[in-house]
């Protein structure tokens, strides 16, 4: 520190600097969410996925807007138009395998966020906000998906659709007109695909990149929890840095770009290599134009709503006078949000699991294979003892949540350290 | 561990500190260097994307142009479209022939001398291949309208058609010839051609 910095700002550009500085507070943004803002020393393997997260949001824009400039949104069109990107556009190929790979990506760096969350209980206070905001994140990232799965208008496209549309129809009384409403006709059509590609492109991403941005605003207001769960900001130095804070930058940025560049091996030998993933990726019968007269014979969502959809399916009788339709809707949405409550559901003394009891970490053991062993059922077709297995897991999957206050209260938990390890 | 790998663990003196210097500024440039080459690789295909597609290049192929029913005088119609530009093929007769090789005076480029304009072949007084048959891109060089075909009297004093650009008042003699004092800079592009029969005429 008392040798010159060979990097000090001098002459053209540190007057740009301080010229810019004077009207917008770029050095400032730059220290408080970079060079200044003290992140945990203790960031392992699973805080990658955040940066991933936002990396794959990217890509999935800048692909995206490609795209756009040659899809047709229109019942004659839009088929034909994804053809020509794929065979005509120089690079077409590359742009929509990046575009759909990128979708399946996401929910991997997505699941894998959250999976951090839960292990180190970074839901926990003062971060409930944060947690909340991401819900709010995964909630709108599951749309944007489900907007664009329709828009090449192939037959797995088209049939998906109606499936979930047809979900609305299970709410009582208004249930039949909602439908109508949102399809805007009498059957999924142009009308229906016209909305979903206004969606898709213009509305969600704008939604999205709010959401991200108040999320990073959020997470740098209180600062990143980290893999002990403990607060670093209780052990400041007398410059009033945290002890156990590193800056971001450079530091962390330089492993982010390392795991970016791990991540763009496996991206691209997926995408080079098995864009359609056996038909996890890419549905087989996408590849065929929408008919509304003919179902695919085995018809299920893309792979990261099939956890949702077994439970959606788990429902099968009918209780309190409502028929089974309304429960698998009311399932699968409170299979969505029930996340949210993570907050106020876990009461632990400690929040990292590293310090948890037997308890939690069985619970959370036995929920991530639950949530496993939803998503295979969900491609699965619906045989008896499946659906057996998909209400037992499902009862599992909400036990999770639902017993949370009970377990992180009895269990034996261990003493958090002071200083991060 | 070497000593070697001590010190720049723990950089304390004077030659240890600065050698991690160079060290430093020696990853931050190899890497900046392997990045900006990831980065223009990425960025290929995106820039690519905008090039004519396969379907553009398709519709941009040779077309051929039958001319057996053009009298003299006259302008190919309808208008044959290549490459989605209108391109105009009219058959001279003998007394238009002769003038556009003496009424040059008016002319802003008479001998064709910018060399974008047209192939070495149409570098004459016909701008053309073969005498009778002019062929060019109907697209007016000022601002890219569509001129009109005037049969007679485009110019005053010699009574000649030519072309008219409704746009902006450029005007073109019958070998697309643009006249000075006038928008459009430069003559009608002539495009490539060649005659595949005496009455087939191929553009591209």
């Amino acid at each position: 520190m008392q040798q010159m910095n060979p990097e000090t700002k001098q002459g053209a550009l540190a007057d740009t600097m301080e010229w810019l500085d004077a009207r917008f507070p770029a050095t400032e943004t730059f220290e408080y969410h970079m060079s200044k803002y003290y992140a945990p020393k203790n960031f392992n393997f699973f805080y990658y996925f955040g940066w991933l997260a936002t990396f794959v949001l990217v890509n999935q824009l800048v692909t995206g807007i490609w795209l756009t400039m040659n899809y047709v949104p229109s019942g004659d069109g839009a088929f034909a138009s994804v053809e020509y990107i794929m065979r005509d556009v120089e690079f077409g190929w590359l742009i929509r395998y990046l575009h759909s790979t990128g979708a399946s990506a996401f929910f991997i760096v997505v699941f894998l966020h959250m999976y951090r969350a839960l292990m180190y209980g970074s839901y926990r206070g003062p971060r409930e906000l944060i947690w909340l905001i991401g819900m709010a994140i995964f909630v709108a990232l599951m749309a944007e998906g489900f907007f664009g799965y329709l828009l090449p208008w192939g037959n797995m496209s088209y049939w998906g659709a109606q499936v979930i549309v047809s979900l609305a129809g299970a709410i009582p009384y208004v249930g039949a007109d909602l439908m109508e409403w949102v399809r805007g006709d009498f059957l999924m059509s142009e009308v229906a695909l016209n909305r979903f590609f206004a969606l898709h492109v213009v509305a969600l991403p704008i939604v999205l990149l709010g959401l991200v941005f108040v999320h990073f605003v959020a997470l740098h207001h209180v600062g990143s929890n980290n893999p002990d769960g403990i607060e670093i900001k209780k052990n400041k130095n007398e410059d009033g840095v945290p002890v156990d804070g590193i800056p971001f930058h450079p530091y962390y940025t330089v492993h982010d770009i390392h795991a970016t560049v791990v991540f763009l091996f496996l991206f691209c030998a997926v995408v080079f290599f098995a864009p359609e993933m056996g038909g996890y990726f890419l549905e087989k019968p996408n590849f065929e134009v929408a008919n509304p007269l003919k179902t695919p014979e085995h018809i299920a969502p893309v792979w990261y709503y099939t956890p949702y959809y077994a439970m959606l399916r788990a429902a099968t009788f009918p209780l309190f006078g409502m028929d089974a339709k309304f429960w698998g809707l009311v399932t699968m949405g409170a299979a969505v949000v029930i996340p949210a409550g993570l907050p106020w559901l876990d009461r632990s003394p400690v929040k990292s699991m590293r310090y948890k009891g037997k308890l939690s970490r069985w619970a959370l053991r036995i929920f991530v294979v639950c949530f496993i062993i939803l998503g295979v059922l969900g491609v699965m077709p619906a045989t008896k003892a499946y659906t057996i297995l998909a209400q037992f897991c499902t009862l599992l999957y909400f036990a999770y949540f639902v017993l949370m206050p009970w377990y992180t209260r009895v269990e034996q938990t261990l003493p958090e350290p002071e200083r991060v390890t | 561990m070497s000593t070697g790998d001590a010190v720049h663990d723990a950089p304390t003196g004077e030659s240890s500190n600065s050698d991690g210097a160079s060290r430093r500024y020696f990853l931050i440039q190899a890497t900046s260097v392997v990045g900006a080459a990831g980065a223009v690789g990425a960025a290929w295909p995106f820039i690519s994307y905008w090039s004519p597609s396969e379907k553009a290049k398709a519709l941009g192929a040779p077309v051929k142009i039958d001319v057996s029913k053009l009298a003299p005088g006259e302008m190919l119609s309808p208008i044959v479209a290549w490459r989605g530009k209108p391109i105009f093929v009219v058959r001279r007769d003998a007394a238009t022939l002769a003038s556009l090789e003496t009424d040059t005076d008016m002319l802003a480029d008479p001998n064709s001398e910018v060399v974008d304009q047209q192939p070495d072949f149409a570098v004459n007084s016909w701008r053309s291949d073969r005498k009778e048959y002019g062929v060019f891109l109907g697209v007016c060089t000022h601002l890219g309208c569509s001129p009109k075909y005037v049969v007679t009297d485009n110019f005053a004093d010699t009574g000649q058609g030519g072309f008219f650009c409704p746009c902006h008042g450029s005007r073109f003699d019958m070998a697309g010839r643009v006249v000075k004092g006038v928008p459009a800079p430069t003559n009608l592009e002539v495009p490539p051609y060649s005659f595949q029969s005496d009455t087939v005429i191929v553009i591209g």
